[in-house]
Formats: structure tokens, C-alpha cells, sequence
């Protein structure tokens, strides 16, 4: 193999399948790490829930299920753009390329702006985690368009609320962290694409930037329902 | 009163037995111990025979033998399977009896605070040693004020942890009389390694009983010029000396010695007057006034110390100039 | 008989080495990282036992010996034990052991190194800025509320994490994806299933550590309160949070030794590893059920008897394969012909003493005796045996095995095996000791102690200097084998191996032709060779020499 004729083979592969292939192992290996990392939360989550399902019912209803769900509705739109830009590359079509990774950081940049909102909202209505936990009884009436704190529509407010929000900082906060981390993984290829890197003889970093994400996309799905849509 | 506290006991692994479980904990301990040395007797003479015989010399060379052997590895497989299975059976329901006390236990509250154990009895007692009667099953109803400690008790084979936020129960059933030591088993700190104390085992109910009696009634029966003796007897049990001297070193706390009617500087800058009121909100409130120099880790003795204790301590407070 | 060129001279400056893509390198650096902070480690033990050669203050207060106990565990276990043998070791033999050229990410593998380095920065940042003094276990809530520098130090073991994470991925990769042709998995040499069961534990193991460690971090910094009582939250929750990782853990640092006990057994009595097949499955069946074990750290913590029962039980389970480890490489002396080799010598030395580990093991298992003797020195002693009755010998092992692959020459061998005898002795006196004192009711992390226990206490600390002295011996011939080392030829042992067909030290590439493997341990295929020493193969003439 010349390597003119295969320029990203590295010297200790034999054929650029093997090394693809290297690749795709490593990357999913990558992701199962994720997922434990992500497990040992959703674990957190199941006990207290477990235990003290009274807190979960009470305080969801402090999240705005409507940007939650536009969230959600957001992430799975740049899913489908990046993994169509995949494809682009594959068949080498530079602009659509070009144009499906910056809609899909686009949705990024959009699924952080509404984080933002959310969380700038508890910040103000004292809806914080842990000790910081001290509630603006009086913040339903100056409550930000979009994003409200609604009295308790049914009981009183059970002791050890701070939970929920511990729980909901740190599952949204290492998500968001990850999210973070992707945009930027994907505008380094956006700029690699740019510059007409990819083409059908190479789109490894395309391809697995895509699947990680398809993992942050898909730890929403599963942080939406849990944290937003508690009943 | 009673018989000395005795160290190591008997035998070359173990301790004294002193509760009515420890026999079966040491019997299975004995039998662990006994295989393993059988196996480990059998493994190194098979080792150092094969090492001798089949060590290279000249002319000495490896023969080929089968690289696996069907029958042997079944039984080498099997065999020590039923051994474990064996020496499960017996932990767990061992276990399952150092568990499950019976059903007239007689109850005392143990707290765990760093660096104490504090025993409070049913009739609100409180002293910092297992006072209990021979021959009865005893519960303890266990929390901590602060970290997770662990009370073990050697000589009765017993340890479960304290945890805070929560209550965990042991038991034990003590024939002997005699003193045997408590340990702190979960490393909780500074002072882990001297938060002991002691199981002091009757020589009879009534004996208890007395005993009993008595710690209640300890600072009634002092005459008004003695309170400060109570005071001090409190100042040594209750977890005050673990952090305050009285000899004017500084510890955790501030020393006691020296430090009635004067001011004390705080960590907020301004000043206190080591009075009556000072010394009850310090006790009751602790975080209220900090010392300069020093840390808020002082755990509140609100509920755990009555009013007429505090006034034993006062008094006690007045007399180290 | 040495090459002119080899890896270690065909390129030369710092940024060469620091830059470096080539495994072997990395191995290398790794190894001299690792054993630094074997040094470190075992500066404070010393001075952890030092402390205790007398009751009250010896040379210390009870806060800095707390710190020094907590320094000696987190050093030991992060910086140390974890990454050695696979970072080390593995690193260099692994790629060569599959005739590849490096591993599969060598990237990757260069930054696993470099986390390495500024995880220790960490850690040694929060040691010099006053230490920390929970434990190397960070028990809540003792870890939320100390005023030492827990979050700097769970930052530095956070990043090491990831070094280990990204290491167990390289390997697991490479060795899917890299073998040679004809190499299929039951023809791999059980070191490679070793790393394999080990990588996987790395990689599903660790990140469960990086997450407990987060929210140590988060309940520190923003109190968040999931293991504080007093808003709600669960202090014995982080110990499964943490078990979950510790003890899976504890498979990672035993998996690779047992791996290189099988090469070394094997190769230095000239016979064919008896039970190849039951070996490299249970190197898997053990990183899979040491994720099933954690709870039996936690027997009297309060969890539910059923927990208990459960946990025990398979605890037991897990103790079978590794006994049975131990009967396939008696079977594989049986009609031998044994050189005692200081690597053989190890090798041996690993049975007796991580015999002792497991077996002790047993009593810990048994739920009833264990009430006993947990938290006591019972179970440093039982550690001790398998960490370093098992790790640290079969690192020792490895060490002289692979040596004159590494570097070229040849180890004093009269030397090694002086040391040998100090480090049995010294290592059996410090810590057989610590069994007998535990039984007896002595608790650990004990900075004082009664006075009964005072002779168990000298013994042991006399014990500990023993070993001390056989560590710097080993040091001392080490360090001077590369100076003045004999020449080491191909193959010095007689390995049949792939690493063993090529010059050693190997050149920057590993392979001038790429072997094509065949029987790991076929020792028929080699012969002594009169001319350069050690042995050599029927099957590659003159390979690997340039």
C-alpha cells in the first residue's frame, strides 16, 4: 500500500479496514464508559426515587416540561442532521456536509440556550441543590416568560426537597458538560470539512463523532421522561 | 470491684471468649484456619518437592506430560467448591445469630460522636461505659452525632457500624464478669485510635441495678459545695475532654483551665465574657460564639446534657484557675 | 550480540521520549513512573510504621499520621498498583507479543501516559499543600466534612481514571484487532487473556469511580448533600458507590500478575503451561464476577442480611478459579526442568504468599467470622499478601523476566536472589504478624494502641525494614545492570513467545519480519544457542537481528 494512494493509513495497520475498524471498537468502547459513568447517576436517581417518591412528585413540577420537551425535540432534529452529514461524507458532498454539521452545532448551541434559561431560573427562585436549597415563595409572580415556579397544586412541600435538585443539577449539569464537549468535537470537524478532508476513502472522524453525538442525544431521551415527566 | 481487664487471651489467634456467641464464631474461625493451612501445607511441600526434583542439572532435561488431565481438574475443582459451599453455610448462619437478639433483650441507646461512646440506659443515665448486668441478652441501638464509627468488641466477637441519620442494632450476651474493651472501628479521625471504652459486666442484676441507681442519682446526692466534683466527673465522661484540657494546652477546643470570669477573644473579632450565659449557649449553641484560633466543630449537647448538668459544670468550670 | 540500533537510541532529546508514539517507550516511562511512586508509597509506610514501632508519639502527631497512612494507600493504589503491570509492562511486551507494530491507538496511549503524569501532579499538589486524612477509601461523611484537601487529591485520582480508562481501551483493541494471522484467541499467550480481562474491568470499572468521585467533589464544594443524613442523603450509599469500582479493582491489579506467573512458570521449567483453556477463561470469569463482590467490604455497614448472604456467597465463588490457578502451575513444574532464575524464584515466591492472600481470604468471606475481623489488621495483613505477595512479586517477576528484552542485559542474578530472600523474609515478618495481631482485636488506622499488641507492633515495623533493604539491593543491581549489565542475547529463557523472536533490545519498530506465530509454549521448537546464548528458534532463524 503506497502511501500516496492511502495517506491517513497508520504505520502499524495493515489496510485501512483494519484500522477503520480499530476505530469502531474503540469508539463504542468509548461510549459503554459513558454509559457507566452516566449509570451510576441513573442509579442515585432509581434509590432516592425508591425511597422517597413524594419529593420526586412534588418537585418536578418546578421543571418546565415545555422547554424540556422542545429540548428534547431539538437534540433529536440534530441527531438526524448529523447523522445525514455522516452520510454526506460518505458520498463526498462537501456543502451539504458542511451545512448538516453547522445545523447540528446549531442545535447545540440552541439545547444550551434553553439550559441556560432553566437554569438561571432555579438560580433566581432559590431552587438550588443541597445546602444552597431556599426557595422564593413569593417568585411566582415575577417568574421570567416561559419558565415559571407554580405553587404546589396538590400537599405541602415534603422535608428533603434539595434532593431532587441535587439530582437534577448533576444528571443536566455532566449532560450539559458532554453536550459542550460535542459541539466542540463537531466544529473541529466542521472545520475539517471545510478544508475538504472527508471524502468516501475517509470520514473515520465524522463517523464517530456522530455516534458520541448519538449518545448524548440518547441520555436525554432517557434524562427528559425521569427528571420532567415524573407522575 | 471487678476482675482487671486481661489483654490478648488465650490462644495463639483469639482473644477471650466473652459472650455466648463468641464459641461459634471461633469454632468456624478455627475450622477456616485449620483448612487453610492444609492447604497451604500441601501446596508448598508439593511446590518445594517438584522445585528439588525437577530442578535443571546436567543431563536433566523437561519430559513431556499432558497439558490437561480431565479427571484431576474436576476434582480439583470440585473439591474445594464443596469446602467454600461448606464454609459459606456455616458464616451465614452464624452470622444470622450475632444478628437476632432474643426477645427480653435489655436496651441501651449508644451514641458515637468524635471521640467518644456515650451509653444512655432506660432510665436516661448517661456514662461512658457498657455497664450491664451478667447472663442477659443486651441490645444497643446505635447512632453517630457526626461520622460513621463502628463499636467492636473483641472478647464478644461483635462490631457494627454507627451511622449517622440512622440506627443500627448488635447484641451480645456477656457471662463472665470482668472489663472488656471497646474499639472504634471505623477510622473517624484525629482521635479514632483512642475513642475506647469499656464493657463492665456485673456481678449480678442487683449489682447492676445499684450501679445503675447511683449514676442517676450522682449529682442529687452531692452536697452543694461537692457540685463541682459532678461537673468534673461529667467533663470526663460526656465527651468534653476529648477536645478541651484543663491543664491550659490548646486541642481542638480551647483549654479550660484559667478562663472563668476572663474574656475570650472570637473569630468574628469582637469579645465574650466566660460567664454563666456564656457557657450554657457555648454548651447548648456552639456555633453561636467561636473561639479565635479555633474551628465550629463542636457538636451541640442540646437534649443530652440537663439543666442541673450544666450547672455541675459551671461550677466545676469555676474551680481551674 | 547487542544491536546497533534499537529503540532506546534511534532517536534521542527529551522531546523524543516525551513525544513519543512508540509503546515501548511509553512502557518504559510508565515504568520508571510507576516505580517512583513505589518509592514514595513506600517512604510513607516506613514512616507509617516507624510511627508505630512504639505506643504513643514516636515521630509524629496523630493528624500527620493520619495524612501519612491516607498518603501511602491513594499512592500506592492510584499511582502504583493500578497501572504498573499493563501500563509498564504491558505496554511494551503487548504489541510485541502480537508481532504488531504498536498498539492499536498509540496516540491514545501517549496521552493515557500524560494523564498519568498530571493526575500525579494532583496528588502530589494536595500532599504538599497540607495532605489529606480520610483513608484512601474517602468514607462519607468523615470526607465531606474534613478540612484537609480531599477535592485536589479526587481530582488527581479522577484524571488518573482516565489514564486507566483510555490504557484498557488501547489494549482491548489491540488485541482484537491486531492479532497476526494464525494467532487465534486460544493461541494467544495467557499474559495477552490476562491484560485482555483486565482491560475490560478498566474500562467498565473506572468510569463508576469517576462518577463517585464527582459527587464526593460536588457534596464538598456545592453541597449538594446525597451522602449527608441531615438533607436527605445516604452516607453508606458511597460505599457502594465506591466498592462497585474498589473491588473490581482489586482484579485489575491481580489479573495481569497471574498472567505473567503463567509465562514465567512456564517458560523457566521448560514445559507447556498445564490447563491453558480453563486459564484464559478464567481470566475473564474473574473480572466478570468481581463486579458481583462489592458488598463484602461492607458486611457490617448495616445493608440487609440478604445483601450479606448474597454477597458472601459469591465471594466464595470467586476464590475457585484463582485456587485452581495456583494447581495448574504446580502441574506445570510436574516433570520440568526448573532454573531458579531470580524471575523463577518470584514466581514461586507468588505462590506461597498470594497462597496465603486467598486463602485468608476465606475467613473474610465467612460472614460470621468477618464480623470480627473486619476493620481490623487482619485485613491489611490479608491485602498485603495478595497486593503485594501477588501484585508486587509477579511485577518483581516480570521485571527480571522481560529486563534483558527491555534494556539489553543481562541482572546479577547472585544479587537477585539475595534480595529475594531479604524481601520474603522482611514482607512474611511484617505483615504474617499483622495476622495474628488483628485476630487478637487490634483495629487498623490505629495511630496508638494498648499495650498488648506492642510486640506484634515492633516485629512487624522491624519486618518492614527487612524488606526496605531488599528494595534498595533491587534497585542498587538494576540500576547497575544497565551500565554494566552483560549483553543479553534474543533469547535468554527460551520463550516462544513473538517478543522472544526479536533483538533485544527490540528495534524501534519491533520486527524486521513480521513472525508468524505458532504454540506459545512449544519449547521443542527451540534449542540452546552455542553461539550468542539463551536459545534459539527452529522456526526463525536469524529473525529480529540486524
Amino acid at each position: 500500500m503506497s502511501h500516496e494512494a492511502t495517506p491517513h493509513l497508520q504505520h502499524h495497520f495493515e489496510t485501512p479496514e483494519q484500522q477503520f475498524d480499530a476505530g469502531k471498537l474503540g469508539i463504542w468502547l468509548f461510549l459503554a464508559t459513558e454509559i457507566l459513568l452516566f449509570g451510576g447517576l441513573f442509579c442515585a436517581y432509581a434509590i432516592y426515587r425508591a425511597n422517597h417518591p413524594e419529593i420526586f412528585l412534588y418537585a418536578h413540577q418546578f421543571l418546565d416540561k415545555v422547554l424540556g420537551g422542545t429540548n428534547t425535540v431539538i437534540l433529536l432534529c440534530s441527531s438526524l442532521t448529523m447523522a445525514w452529514a455522516v452520510r454526506a461524507s460518505q458520498l463526498g458532498q462537501r456543502k451539504l456536509l458542511i451545512t448538516l454539521l453547522s445545523l447540528t452545532l446549531l442545535g447545540g448551541f440552541g439545547f444550551m440556550g434553553i439550559k441556560y434559561v432553566e437554569y438561571k431560573a432555579k438560580w433566581e427562585h432559590g431552587l438550588l441543590p443541597g445546602t444552597h436549597f431556599a426557595p422564593h415563595e413569593e417568585a411566582a409572580n415575577d417568574s421570567p416568560p416561559g419558565e415559571g415556579v407554580k405553587p404546589p397544586a396538590h400537599g405541602k412541600r415534603p422535608s428533603n426537597v434539595q434532593i431532587f435538585f441535587g439530582i437534577y443539577f448533576l444528571m443536566t449539569g455532566l449532560h450539559g458538560i458532554h453536550v459542550l464537549a460535542g459541539m466542540g468535537a463537531i466544529t473541529w470537524i466542521l472545520v475539517r470539512s471545510a478544508r475538504g478532508e472527508f471524502g468516501p476513502d475517509y470520514f473515520t472522524p465524522v463517523d464517530f463523532v456522530g455516534l458520541y453525538w448519538h449518545l448524548v442525544d440518547l441520555i436525554w431521551i432517557f434524562l427528559f421522561p425521569l427528571l420532567y415527566l415524573v407522575s | 470491684m471487678l476482675s482487671s481487664f486481661i489483654g490478648t487471651g488465650p490462644g495463639f489467634w483469639l482473644p477471650r471468649q466473652g459472650s455466648t456467641t463468641a464459641a461459634g464464631v471461633d469454632y468456624l474461625f478455627n475450622a477456616v484456619t485449620a483448612i487453610s493451612i492444609f492447604f497451604f501445607v500441601l501446596i508448598t511441600v508439593v511446590l518445594l518437592y517438584f522445585v528439588w526434583k525437577y530442578r535443571a542439572r546436567p543431563g536433566h532435561e523437561a519430559k513431556a506430560s499432558a497439558v490437561h488431565n480431565q479427571k484431576l481438574e474436576i476434582t480439583w475443582t470440585v473439591i474445594p467448591l464443596m469446602i467454600v459451599v461448606w464454609i459459606f453455610w456455616e458464616g451465614f448462619t452464624g452470622f444470622l445469630n450475632l444478628q437476632m437478639p432474643p426477645e427480653n433483650a435489655y436496651e441501651v441507646q449508644v451514641l458515637g460522636q468524635k471521640w467518644k461512646w456515650l451509653f444512655t440506659y432506660p432510665n436516661g443515665v448517661v456514662d461512658d461505659n457498657l455497664h450491664v448486668p451478667p447472663d442477659e441478652p443486651i441490645r444497643l441501638v446505635m447512632t453517630s452525632q457526626d461520622v460513621i464509627h463502628s463499636l467492636y468488641v473483641p472478647d464478644f466477637r461483635i462490631k457494627r457500624d454507627a451511622v449517622p441519620g440512622r440506627y443500627e442494632r448488635e447484641w451480645f450476651q456477656a457471662e463472665e464478669p470482668g472489663e472488656y474493651q471497646i474499639f472504634c472501628a471505623e477510622y473517624c479521625g484525629t482521635s479514632h485510635s483512642a475513642m475506647l471504652s469499656k464493657v463492665i459486666v456485673h456481678r449480678s442484676r442487683a449489682e447492676f441495678e445499684k450501679w445503675l441507681a447511683d449514676a442517676g442519682n450522682f449529682l442529687d446526692k452531692l452536697p452543694p459545695e461537692k457540685l463541682w466534683e459532678g461537673g468534673q466527673k461529667l467533663y470526663n465522661q460526656r465527651g468534653c475532654k476529648q477536645c478541651h484540657s484543663v491543664d491550659g494546652v490548646a486541642g481542638i477546643g480551647p483549654t479550660f483551665k484559667g478562663i472563668w470570669g476572663h474574656k475570650q477573644a472570637l473569630k468574628d473579632g469582637s469579645q465574650a465574657t466566660v460567664d454563666e450565659n456564656y457557657v450554657r449557649e457555648s454548651i447548648l449553641n456552639p456555633q453561636a460564639k467561636i473561639v479565635a484560633g479555633f474551628e465550629p466543630v463542636m457538636p451541640t449537647y442540646q437534649g443530652r446534657l440537663k439543666d442541673k448538668e450544666i450547672t455541675a459544670i459551671i461550677a466545676y468550670l469555676k474551680t481551674l484557675e | 550480540m547487542t544491536p546497533k540500533d534499537h529503540y532506546l537510541n534511534h532517536t534521542s532529546g527529551f522531546a523524543s521520549w516525551a513525544f513519543t508514539l512508540d509503546h515501548k517507550r511509553i512502557g518504559v516511562m510508565y515504568l520508571v513512573a510507576t516505580l517512583g511512586s513505589f518509592l514514595l508509597g513506600g517512604l510513607a509506610a516506613l514512616a507509617v510504621r516507624t510511627e508505630l514501632i512504639s505506643r504513643g508519639p514516636t515521630i509524629m502527631d496523630a493528624d500527620t499520621y493520619n495524612k501519612m497512612f491516607t498518603l501511602h494507600g491513594a499512592v500506592m493504589v492510584f499511582l502504583f498498583i493500578i497501572p504498573s503491570i499493563p501500563a509498564a509492562l504491558g505496554n511494551f511486551v503487548l504489541p510485541l507479543m502480537l508481532g504488531a507494530k504498536d498498539v492499536a491507538f498509540p496516540r491514545l496511549n501517549l496521552m493515557s501516559f500524560w494523564l498519568w503524569v498530571i493526575g500525579a501532579l494532583f496528588c502530589i499538589g494536595a500532599v504538599i499543600s497540607g495532605g489529606v486524612d480520610t483513608g484512601w477509601t474517602f468514607y462519607t461523611p468523615y470526607s465531606t466534612t474534613t478540612n484537609t484537601n480531599v477535592i485536589a487529591t479526587t481530582l488527581g485520582v479522577f484524571i488518573l481514571g482516565f489514564s486507566s480508562i483510555f490504557t484498557g481501551l488501547n489494549f482491548i483493541v489491540t488485541i482484537h484487532k491486531l492479532r497476526p494471522l494464525g494467532m487465534t484467541w486460544f493461541k494467544m499467550p495467557l499474559f495477552l487473556w490476562s491484560l485482555y480481562g483486565t482491560a475490560l474491568i478498566q474500562v467498565l470499572a473506572t468510569p463508576v469511580l469517576g462518577i463517585t468521585l464527582l459527587l464526593l467533589i460536588a457534596e464538598r464544594a456545592l453541597g449538594i448533600g446525597i451522602f449527608d443524613p441531615a438533607l436527605g442523603g445516604d452516607p453508606v450509599l458511597f460505599q457502594h458507590f465506591f466498592w462497585f469500582y474498589s473491588h473490581p479493582a482489586v482484579y485489575i491489579m491481580i489479573l495481569p500478575a497471574m498472567g505473567i506467573i503463567s509465562e514465567v512458570i512456564s517458560i523457566h521449567s521448560r514445559k507447556h503451561i498445564f490447563g491453558y483453556r480453563f486459564i484464559a477463561l478464567s481470566s475473564i470469569a474473574i473480572a466478570a464476577f468481581g463486579f458481583l463482590v462489592w458488598g463484602h467490604h461492607m458486611f457490617v455497614s448495616g445493608q440487609s442480611g440478604m445483601a450479606n448472604a448474597i454477597f458472601s456467597a459469591l465471594t466464595f465463588s470467586v476464590a475457585i478459579p484463582s485456587a485452581i490457578k495456583v494447581f495448574n502451575w504446580l502441574a506445570t513444574l510436574y516433570k520440568g526442568n526448573i532454573h531458579l532464575t531470580t524471575a523463577m524464584i518470584y514466581a514461586l515466591m507468588f505462590i506461597i504468599t498470594f497462597g496465603i492472600g486467598g486463602l485468608t481470604g476465606l475467613h473474610l468471606g465467612a460472614l460470621a467470622v468477618d464480623v470480627h475481623l473486619h476493620d481490623t489488621y487482619f485485613v491489611v495483613a490479608h491485602f498485603h499478601y495478595v497486593m503485594f505477595g501477588g501484585t508486587v512479586i509477579a511485577l518483581l517477576a516480570g521485571l527480571h523476566h522481560w529486563w534483558p528484552k527491555m534494556f539489553g542485559v543481562m541482572i546479577d542474578e547472585r544479587l537477585g536472589r539475595i534480595a529475594a530472600f531479604f524481601i520474603f523474609v522482611g514482607f512474611n515478618t511484617t505483615f504474617f504478624t499483622q495476622f495474628v495481631m488483628g485476630s487478637h482485636g487490634m483495629p487498623r488506622r490505629y495511630y496508638d494502641y494498648l499495650p498488648q499488641f506492642t510486640v506484634y507492633h515492633r516485629i512487624s515495623t522491624i519486618g518492614s525494614y527487612v524488606m526496605a533493604a531488599g528494595f534498595f539491593l533491587i534497585a542498587y543491581y538494576l540500576l547497575r545492570s544497565l551500565f554494566r549489565g552483560q549483553a543479553a542475547p534474543m533469547n535468554p529463557y527460551g520463550g516462544n513467545s513473538l517478543e522472544w523472536h526479536t533483538a533485544s533490545p527490540p528495534p524501534f519498530d519491533n520486527f524486521t519480519t513480521t513472525p508468524k506465530a505458532e504454540d506459545p509454549y512449544d519449547y521443542d521448537r527451540l534449542v540452546p544457542d552455542e553461539v550468542n546464548g539463551g536459545y534459539r528458534s527452529l522456526t526463525y532463524e536469524g529473525v529480529g537481528t540486524r
